[in-house]
């Protein structure tokens, strides 16, 4: 793998019974960039970005993460990773600080309440840290789902529709934030999104999943070349229905999974 | 190769950071619990509330039994032994439940912690559940009825010990259950101590029950300490053939009770319902 290989993955698949819902996928994301995951609901990038977490176990294929192998040695490099997804939650009966001070535990940080004051910082929560977790808006929420996700300073950052449900705003302050840690950490970045705006303004490369494989991938602008479109959303919806053959396309199964960004 | 961490915050490693999560699970259930009035009394209301039923029992009774004139603190310590066991099983249980309803099981398994780590959190939070709950009970008994838990003397530690550490050994079996079938199983976490309350003798001794159910009773280390506790009382010796099985009996259940968590975490980990588990 090259050095500069952050996430590495290898003919990926996961089966749940007769569903295939990922099926042997390919891809590397660059070590100090940000990677964005596209597809539909059901395209398979929940399960992807579980399987890079190492908690879901693949039925087949390999995943390395900073060069280490994921799930079997998950344990030396998950104190460098973190994520926030919507899929889950915090504590609602805790307030802001006591969630990010047992995270801080969990990932083992030193001087947790400068690092708690920092993160707080960062993601405008200093005024809310001493409010119950439940008591907060969706769009606080999101926020201190953020702050629990830098507070060990990841090196790999996954994100799961990182502001789905966000006003333009918070959603705005949000992708701010992340990227302005990005630029001051180095840190790699791949997330799952729904939010063109956001994948144009913020991945240096995309990968496009359709039924559980890669069906195509490059950087924005590379991809909005390609299908002849203006904007990400209109390549978005030419590979969510199909429409592959616009100019240069890789078709599924013909190599698209094998190519490295 | 591996791409090298930049050096920003500085984190704790090895034993130190292995305890550091430990005590992270610790924290988390004990900002929930120790700093609300509300569960504190709640932890500790069942217990009194037992206790002093089985103790108006024992003031009815006591006149017209020689038992009872002989050991009055029967049925007052039986109750408070149990509840002991009780307390300690739901306190594994309930460390996993409380983490399943506020959907943070996925963040919790995506960070560095370890399994043996979370049970090891949990095993801590079951002690300070069970003293908490029947501490509370224990005063209550003390100033009501001057009975004191501590009259067993040095006994005491031998069945504080088996009781909650069988009550361990239940405790991730049940949450083995929850994590395989969700919250369908929580019901368990308040029911599966009751399946062996019968056969535990708490109130009588096991040779009023049926020969098969003696042979039931053998096996399970909540028996042998009921039988010691009465052995201390009506005898005034400690039986340590009974301490003996049913530490021996404990090291089994609790392998057993680890390895079965283990495997349902292992088995979710397949299925894809870590992240996702909650309400």
């Amino acid at each position: 793998m090259a050095d500069d290989v952050a996430i590495a993955v290898s003919d990926l698949a996961k089966r749940y019974g007769e569903v295939e819902a990922v099926k042997g996928i390919s891809f590397a994301v660059r070590a100090g960039t940000t990677t964005a995951l596209l597809g539909g609901n059901g395209a398979g990038k929940t399960t992807t970005l579980s399987m890079l977490l190492g908690v879901l176990t693949p039925t087949a294929g390999r995943v390395t993460v900073l060069g280490v192998e994921m799930p079997r040695h998950r344990h030396r490099v998950l104190h460098r990773m973190n994520f926030t997804s919507p899929y889950v939650d915090l504590p609602k009966r805790l307030t802001v600080f006591q969630n990010l001070r047992v995270f801080a535990d969990l990932y083992g940080v030193r001087r947790a309440k400068d690092r708690i004051a920092a993160v707080a910082e960062e993601c405008d929560l200093a005024a809310l840290l001493g409010r119950k977790y439940g008591e907060l808006s969706a769009g606080q929420r999101t926020r201190v789902s953020l702050a629990k996700a830098l507070i060990n300073e990841p090196d790999v950052l996954l994100l799961d529709e990182p502001t789905a449900s966000l006003d333009p705003d918070i959603g705005d302050r949000m992708r701010s934030s992340l990227e302005r840690y990005q630029r001051t950490s180095g840190c790699t970045m791949l997330l799952a999104s729904h939010h063109m705006g956001e994948v144009e303004r913020m991945c240096d490369d995309v990968i496009m999943l359709r039924a559980g494989r890669v069906v195509d991938q490059g950087s924005p602008d590379a991809l909005i070349a390609r299908y002849g479109r203006q904007t990400m959303e209109e390549v978005f919806l030419d590979v969510a229905r199909g429409r592959t053959g616009m100019r240069n396309v890789p078709t599924a199964g013909a190599g698209a999974d094998e190519v490295a960004i | 190769m591996s791409v090298s961490a930049p050096a920003r915050v500085v984190q704790f490693s090895g034993v130190e950071a292995s305890m550091r999560r430990i005590f992270g699970i610790v924290r988390r259930h004990g900002y929930l619990i120790f700093r609300s009035w509300a569960r504190m009394i709640s932890m500790a209301y069942y217990p009194t509330v037992t206790v002093v039923l089985w103790a108006f029992v024992t003031i009815y009774l006591a006149p017209s039994s020689n038992l009872l004139r002989d050991a009055p603190g029967l049925f007052i310590g039986a109750v408070l032994l149990w509840d002991l066991m009780f307390r300690g099983q739901l306190g594994v249980s309930l460390t996993l439940i409380e983490e399943v309803y506020s959907r943070n099981l996925g963040n919790l398994f995506v960070a560095p912690l370890t399994l043996p780590e979370f049970m090891a959190g949990q095993l801590v939070m079951s002690v300070l559940r069970a003293v908490v709950g029947v501490g509370g009970a224990c005063i209550f008994a003390w100033l009501l009825f001057h009975y004191s838990i501590f009259s067993f003397g040095f006994a005491l530690i031998g069945f504080f010990a088996n009781l909650v550490i069988f009550g361990w050994a239940i405790g991730l079996a049940v949450s083995a259950m929850i994590v395989r079938v969700g919250l369908g199983g929580e019901e368990l976490a308040w029911a599966a101590m009751f399946l062996v309350a019968p056969v535990s003798g708490v109130y009588y001794p096991i040779s009023v029950l049926p020969a098969w159910l003696q042979v039931v009773a053998e096996v399970l280390p909540s028996a042998h300490v009921f039988e010691g506790m009465r052995a201390v009382l009506l005898q005034g010796v400690f039986p340590w053939n009974h301490f003996w099985i049913a530490l021996a009996e404990n090291a089994v259940y609790l392998a057993l009770g680890a390895a079965l968590f283990a495997w349902a975490v292992r088995d979710a980990r397949v299925r894809g319902t870590l992240l996702q588990m909650g309400e």
